[in-house]
């Protein structure tokens, strides 16, 4: 067998053309695929960063919600009822709102506002300049130090600005996991102070953050909220009810998904086509194997191997690709949202095994019924 | 004459049906033995390869029975088809069919590697095969380098390289000037063949006839005369 296989790849890589030409349908196929699905993975991502960066087990909303920004404020009875339910340790209430920031420039920018409760301020970011007990301070303000930190003027601790007629003082910068998605400065207080400064509704929570006392009293506190008329989530429940948002309500699924699909059509025909010539020229060579005496599963396991190998090949360069041009991409544009998962290197690599596999379908088609008797007959 | 080597008997095969229906060979029944050279002659289309494939397991006769070395071979499986001709049959095509994206020595080495011998061993014994068609200073380049007698030879290592009982050669001089064909012919006659080995060779080049032990001579696809070269019968 491995003398079998030796035969196919010196067949394979000695024919450079072809080979570079096969590499290449495939490399552009999954450097395609793998780019499309990062984009999306990258965006699902920062849609979720309000969740991720805030990190509560169990979120309380209103069943209407979304996605993060388009919160549904809940009356703060709410968050009394939700306290009161059998297996929370404790909830608290969570502001999330837009606003828009006079800078000293005099420019005005939008960002996010996020309040946390007073007493506790769970949910808080991670600071990597001030201190935290700052955040009690008059009129102070924690600036997340993220891609979009350059559009407040990039601001120093003390620095002053302007929100709502207010005024804002820059009192700590923090580091989050994940930046936003809409490209907005996202700044942090407490509750009191954003429904103060922010002009909003009669009912002010946002969102109730709950920590459960365990595990096993997610459910009971789930069915406990949905009788008050408001849905409780958790962490993953809610970044999956934003993923399918996304995906499935605002037409981004479906063109990412139809650009995944052209990418994977375009790496077969190349690399089909190509590796159909290559059958095609060498088909009188595999009639003579066959003619001095190669059984037909010798010749499929030739092609397999040279389908598969090739595959394999431009599979890892499709990846390698894709993940410099990230890399490239995110060091020279922090906005620049694409991330490689996991899933979306499996979902590449199961294409490029399909491509494969239709491709060499195609050559052992053509093996298999080649007859010696015409390589007499020539 | 030595031992039997094939013995044809009645062989008839046909192509295409009803009206479309044309005989390739009729009733072809012959014999070849170990230690001879028989040539295969007759004008185009008269059967000549038709008659060759069936007795090297290539293609399947509609009628009439091909022992080779007593086993009637059309009685096997496919598989077992694949294995008589690695074993038993060396084919030196007409175009030489050799992969011009391999070196030399491993287009002589693909019967030996068919057989699942050890690739290094595969190529010392291919060497070997190459050194006694005279290109063993050849090995290492692809076929394309070659000249068409060069070519012709390799083809005839890779032949002999399973070391098989029968060879069969197709044209081996259409492709060939003059002087190339009749030494490779000389050189086949003088260096492949030996007692305990039988050539068949298809042709219609009147030049190598001198070779032949026995010509037998299609036409219509029924062979019309048996020629023992030394006696003119």
């Amino acid at each position: 067998m491995y003398g079998i296989l030796k035969i196919a790849y010196k067949l394979l890589v000695n024919d450079k053309g072809k080979f570079v030409a096969l590499l290449v349908g495939i490399t552009f196929a999954v450097f395609l695929m793998v780019m499309m699905t990062s984009m999306f993975a990258g965006i699902l991502t920062r849609s979720s960063s309000t969740i991720l960066n805030v990190g509560a087990k169990v979120w309380v909303m209103d069943p209407a919600v979304t996605t993060p920004a388009s919160s549904i404020p809940m009356p703060d009875y709410v968050v009394d009822a939700v306290r009161s339910i059998k297996g929370v340790k404790y909830a608290v209430p969570l502001y999330s709102g837009g606003a828009l920031v006079k800078l000293r420039s005099g420019a005005y920018q939008a960002v996010t506002v996020i309040g946390l409760d007073d007493p506790s301020l769970f949910g808080r970011p991670e600071l990597v300049a001030g201190q935290i007990k700052d955040i009690y301070a008059e009129n102070a303000f924690i600036v997340v130090e993220d891609a979009e930190f350059q559009k407040l003027e990039n601001p120093k601790l003390g620095t002053t600005f302007e929100i709502n007629d207010h005024q804002g003082v820059v009192v700590g910068l923090a580091k989050v996991v994940s930046a936003g998605l809409f490209g907005i400065p996202t700044l942090y207080t407490t509750y009191n102070r954003a429904i103060t400064y922010i002009p909003s509704t009669r009912f002010t929570a946002s969102y109730i953050l709950v920590e459960p006392k365990s595990q096993q009293d997610i459910p009971y506190i789930q069915r406990q909220v949905q009788v008050l008329g408001y849905e409780a989530l958790t962490k993953d429940e809610f970044i999956q009810k934003i993923s399918d948002f996304y995906k499935y309500k605002t037409g981004l699924g479906i063109n990412v998904l139809v650009m995944t699909v052209i990418s994977f059509i375009v790496g077969l025909s190349i690399s089909g086509q190509t590796f159909y010539t290559f059958i095609l020229e060498n088909l009188e060579k595999f009639g003579a194997i066959k003619a001095i005496g190669a059984k037909g599963r010798q010749l499929v396991y030739m092609i397999l191997f040279q389908a598969l190998f090739t595959a394999l090949i431009g599979y890892g360069l499709g990846i390698g690709l894709a993940a410099l041009l990230i890399t490239i991409a995110r060091s020279r544009m922090p906005d620049y949202a694409a991330m490689i998962t996991f899933s979306n290197i499996w979902l590449a690599f199961i294409m490029v095994l399909v491509i494969a596999g239709i491709s060499s379908y195609i050559g052992i088609r053509k093996v298999i019924r080649i007859e010696p008797f015409d390589i007499f007959r020539g | 004459m030595a031992n039997l080597a094939i013995k044809a008997n009645a062989l008839v095969k046909w192509f295409g049906e009803g009206e479309a229906k044309t005989y390739a060979v009729r009733e072809a029944s012959f014999e070849a033995f170990f230690g001879e050279i028989l040539y295969i002659v007759g004008p185009s289309g008269s059967g000549k390869t038709t008659l060759l494939s069936m007795i090297s397991g290539i293609l399947r006769p509609n009628a009439g029975t091909v022992e080779v070395e007593g086993r009637d071979i059309w009685r096997l499986s496919d598989n077992e088809i694949a294995d008589f001709r690695l074993n038993k049959i060396g084919f030196v095509f007409q175009d030489y069919h050799l992969f011009p994206r391999l070196t030399t020595v491993e287009n002589v080495a693909i019967p030996l590697i068919l057989k699942r011998m050890d690739w290094n061993k595969a190529l010392d014994v291919a060497m070997h095969f190459l050194d006694i068609v005279g290109l063993k200073e050849r090995a290492q380049l692809p076929p394309v380098k070659l000249s068409g007698g060069e070519q012709q030879r390799v083809a005839i290592a890779r032949a002999m390289a399973s070391n098989p009982d029968i060879l069969i050669f197709d044209e081996p001089t259409a492709s060939l000037d003059g002087d190339t064909g009749k030494r490779i012919v000389d050189f086949v006659k003088k260096n492949i063949l030996n007692e305990k080995r039988c050539i068949v060779i298809v042709t219609h080049d009147n030049r190598i006839f001198e070779y032949a032990d026995r010509i037998m001579n299609m036409e219509d696809g029924k062979i019309t005369a048996v020629v023992t070269a030394n006696d003119g019968s």
